[in-house]
């Protein structure tokens, strides 16, 4: 055989192999379109046509759970969205700013400090939320360099098949059905629930032996304060106003400290409760951990207002074009709203938030 | 660093591109060095030892080999001058030189390795008597058995005695000698290779053959397989059923055996396949270790083709010099003395044979099992061997034909046999493991084969769903080896069925491997000997 026909069948073999490995891979992963959600927020946003925001939240439940971007459009015109994911930590928080950084100049980052307590990565499960639905980026690999835990391969991030690949025995139509496409789950990042459970009993707060948040957390949140400073973007650091886990005031009166010293604004909402108008009866999906739908549209009405006064944010809701895009969202919001309280008057719960119950 | 880790798999890349890239004259330095870079991730302490015995044996056996020179060249010059006597003494005088060089060196390359492997055994031992006298105990060594100490020992060992025997001089070259001890895919589980063998192919420089990559390359994606989608797989059972035998016995001991058989066959041949592909990429042949053991028609033909290198080992560097040695010439003239010609000239034979299985079942693992398991394997060998007359007269007495049925019957009955006696390796202790033989007997209880039981081992249905599939495939790649190597076989196939094969095999690991989060990382089983 000629060398050249040789060098060809080569090239073809390992491009098939290469496609089949990929499809391999595609149908191996999880899609997280129903049950467990959260697996797909962080791929949304590459989806997103239009990125050009004025405000992107970044950090765990407190944001994605908490704050409205189709709120904040309805009442201010501003355009947001949330790059929140499980459990986010810092550095995850980080690396996606940076690698948002890469798409967009936002003028406002809100960072939601609740994940300056945890100085080591938690779960496998959480980095493979925050990180597997990022593209190939020299972000994304130091963010994973960041995340690992022990047990964990570099590898296995580049290749999810390898970490995924046991999932052969678990495949279900949902797998198929979204080989190749994905829905949005979330409106621009928000996950919005409707139900309600009211607070009843708060865990009493641990003394903890040591409340000084640690070096690498401080360092990230430097660095995320160099990086919107040298970007010409602001950054707001918040704290959402869920009941549990406990805010230690220790901890309050450090973040305070950073933003006194570092020019930031630093709000902790648990201390505006009243004029936000939060009714921990009828606002919390899960007895005070997280808001819902209630809650959220509340406190993004609250905070819109804020950042619309403090940071000079305009109405764009005059803009035809993105009014279209975003009066595409307001429909979908609403639509699933609705599909949220009929399921919810149908069963007595969501359906998409309650794994397992459907065997029941 | 396990082979089966990302790590490694990088390593070896990254050795294979360099390897070619290099003038062959430096390639046995980058196996040096790639070696020693290999094993000092299992740590440096162990990199101790191994030097040890490399620079104990190197010096030894030069010694050895500097009187084999000058007794060479001394006769040689005084050829006319000395008579017959004279050179048989000059010729004893030498050897009892170079047997006290042997002797210094093997005590200290076994010392080294009976220190690190037996000594809490002996503690463990000499405490027990202890008990028995409230007389206190003695604590136990913190020392840990350096990876592969077994194999690279007796590889050294093995050399020694060539040297010393005449059989070929001794490598002058330290690095190449340490190259010979120390080639790393052998190092952690052998095969034992010989100097004469592997020695020359190790230094001589290979130019890129792209059928030696190719088939290399094939050979460990077959142990890949047969270590992760098998063995690694159906670990968890072994270990279920294993170590809890209160609960598990009966039939279920039954099912360790075979369950440890296949588990046993899948990591050590796999691992084998690894070492052998490997070595191919390179260019380098490594003996094979196994010769489709399974498929035996009885245990002396089993130990034939079962761990080859280990057997040939005991054979040439244990059985035969115990049988010629001059305390077993006293046994013998004794016992054909007192017992008669005919069973008398079998003493010796079965003392040998006794004590060679005493050292493979210790060389096996410092413990009790390990000595029993040896020693069962002898009594079966002797007892075959005693039985053979027997055998014949009931084959010609009842017509028994050595045809399909009858060969099934022989390998299945070698097959059980052998993974009774080899389930001693998994079980606590020696008394555990008989009284499970016991309720293997007297447990009657089948049923719990089929009343979902077996989803309580360790393993789901997918898990065992894999199982079959592995196993199967196992079987029809060792029944088309019977005729020839597959690989040559595939090789003669049109392109398409090759790259599904191969791609087929790769994507199998890929997806049906055991490894990863959820799985236990396992080390191949024979590492720890």
């Amino acid at each position: 055989m000629r060398t050249g026909k040789k060098i060809a069948k080569w090239v073809v073999s390992a491009l098939v192999t290469i496609v089949l490995l990929g499809l391999l891979q595609n149908l191996l992963m999880p899609k997280y379109m129903t049950k467990i959600l959260e697996g797909a927020l962080i791929s949304e946003y590459y989806r997103e046509k239009n990125k050009e925001h004025d405000v992107i939240f970044i950090g765990d439940c407190e944001v994605y759970e908490n704050f409205s971007p189709v709120t904040l459009w309805q009442e201010y015109g501003i355009t947001s969205f949330i790059r929140g994911s499980a459990q986010q930590l810092i550095w995850h928080s980080y690396y996606l700013l940076e690698e948002t950084l890469a798409y967009e100049k936002p003028k406002v980052v809100v960072f939601n400090v609740l994940s300056m307590k945890y100085d080591k990565p938690q779960k496998e499960a959480y980095n493979r939320m925050a990180l597997d639905g990022m593209p190939l980026s020299l972000s994304k690999l130091k963010a994973i360099k960041a995340s690992m835990m022990e047990d964990e391969q570099f590898i296995t991030y580049l290749f999810p098949i390898l970490r995924y690949h046991s999932r052969w025995s678990e495949l279900s139509t949902e797998d198929f059905k979204y080989l190749f496409r994905k829905d949005n789950v979330t409106h621009n990042g928000y996950l919005m629930r409707v139900d309600v459970k009211p607070v009843t009993s708060i865990p009493q707060p641990k003394k903890l032996a040591n409340y000084r948040f640690s070096d690498t957390c401080y360092e990230y949140l430097d660095k995320m304060t160099k990086l919107c400073k040298e970007n010409g973007i602001e950054l707001v650091l918040i704290k959402a106003p869920t009941l549990y886990p406990h805010w230690y005031d220790e901890w309050d009166q450090q973040i305070e400290e950073y933003a006194r010293k570092n020019d930031l604004l630093y709000i902790n909402f648990l201390k505006h409760v009243d004029e936000i108008g939060i009714d921990y009866q009828t606002d919390t999906y899960d007895a005070g951990l997280h808001l819902n739908l209630s809650g959220a549209e509340k406190l993004s009405r609250y905070f819109g207002k804020i950042l619309q006064e403090q940071f000079d944010l305009p109405d764009r809701r005059n803009d035809e074009e993105l009014s279209e895009v975003w009066e595409a969202k307001c429909e979908r919001y609403n639509r699933e709203m609705e599909e949220q309280y009929a399921e919810l008057e149908e069963f007595g719960y969501l359906k998409a938030f309650s794994a397992g119950r459907d065997d029941n | 660093m396990l082979f089966t880790s990302y790590g490694f798999i990088l390593f070896l890349l990254v050795l294979f591109i360099l390897y070619y890239a290099i003038p062959i004259k430096y390639q046995w330095v980058l196996l040096l060095i790639a070696s020693f870079t290999f094993y000092s991730f299992s740590g440096w302490d162990n990199v101790a030892y191994i030097t040890v015995t490399i620079i104990v044996t190197y010096i030894g056996a030069t010694k050895i080999g500097q009187l084999h020179s000058q007794q060479e060249a001394f006769l040689k010059e005084n050829r006319d001058k000395l008579s017959r006597e004279e050179k048989k003494a000059y010729r004893e005088q030498v050897k009892s030189k170079q047997k006290k060089y042997l002797i210094a060196c093997l005590l200290l390359d076994l010392g080294i390795l009976a220190v690190l492997k037996y000594t809490n055994f002996v503690i463990s031992n000499i405490n027990s008597v202890l008990r028995v006298f409230k007389a206190g105990e003695i604590s136990f060594l913190d020392i840990a058995l350096p990876m592969g100490i077994s194999f690279y020992t007796f590889q050294a060992v093995g050399y020694l005695v060539d040297v010393y025997r005449g059989k070929y001089p001794p490598e002058k070259n330290l690095g190449k000698f340490a190259l010979f001890v120390s080639f790393f895919p052998q190092l952690v589980q052998g095969p034992i290779s010989r100097f004469d063998d592997l020695g020359r192919q190790l230094y001589g420089g290979h130019v890129f053959d792209a059928k030696n990559v190719s088939f290399g390359i094939q050979r460990i994606l077959w142990g890949f397989f047969k270590k992760l989608v098998i063995a690694d797989r159906i670990l968890p059972a072994v270990r279920t059923i294993t170590q809890n035998p209160d609960t598990y016995q009966g039939i279920y001991v039954l099912l360790g055996m075979v369950f440890y058989a296949v588990q046993l066959y899948a990591d050590f041949t796999g691992g084998i396949d690894i070492t052998i592909g490997i070595a191919e990429v390179l260019g380098i042949k490594v003996k094979e270790n196994f010769e489709r053991p399974f498929f035996s028609k009885s245990t002396a033909e089993y130990w034939r083709r079962w761990h080859i290198t280990m057997g040939t080992w005991f054979r040439d560097y244990v059985f035969y010099p115990v049988s010629i040695s001059g305390f077993m010439m006293k046994v013998s003239k004794f016992s054909r003395e007192k017992l008669g010609e005919k069973i008398g000239k079998k003493v010796p034979v079965y003392l040998s044979t006794i004590i060679v299985w005493f050292a493979t079942g210790i060389w096996h693992g410092a413990s009790w099992n390990f000595i029993v398991w040896g020693l069962l394997n002898c009594l079966v060998i002797i007892v075959s061997q005693e039985l053979e007359p027997f055998y014949a007269w009931f084959h010609s007495r009842f017509n028994v034909r050595e045809k399909f049925l009858f060969k099934l019957f022989q390998v299945g009955r070698t097959f059980i046999l052998m993974s009774a006696i080899r389930i001693l390796d998994c079980y606590r202790n020696v008394p555990v493991t008989f009284r499970m033989y016991r309720s293997l007997l007297t447990k009657w209880n089948v049923n719990e084969l089929f009343n979902g039981a077996l989803l309580e081992l360790g393993l789901e249905k997918t898990d065992y769903y894999v199982l079959i599939f592995g196993i199967i495939i196992m079987i029809t790649v060792s029944l088309v080896q019977r005729s020839g190597s597959i690989r040559e076989k595939l090789a003669a196939r049109p392109y398409i069925v090759r790259y599904v094969a191969y791609v087929g095999l790769f994507i199998s690991i890929i997806v049906f491997g055991a490894y990863g989060i959820g799985y236990d990382s396992n080390q191949f089983i024979y590492n720890q000997f």
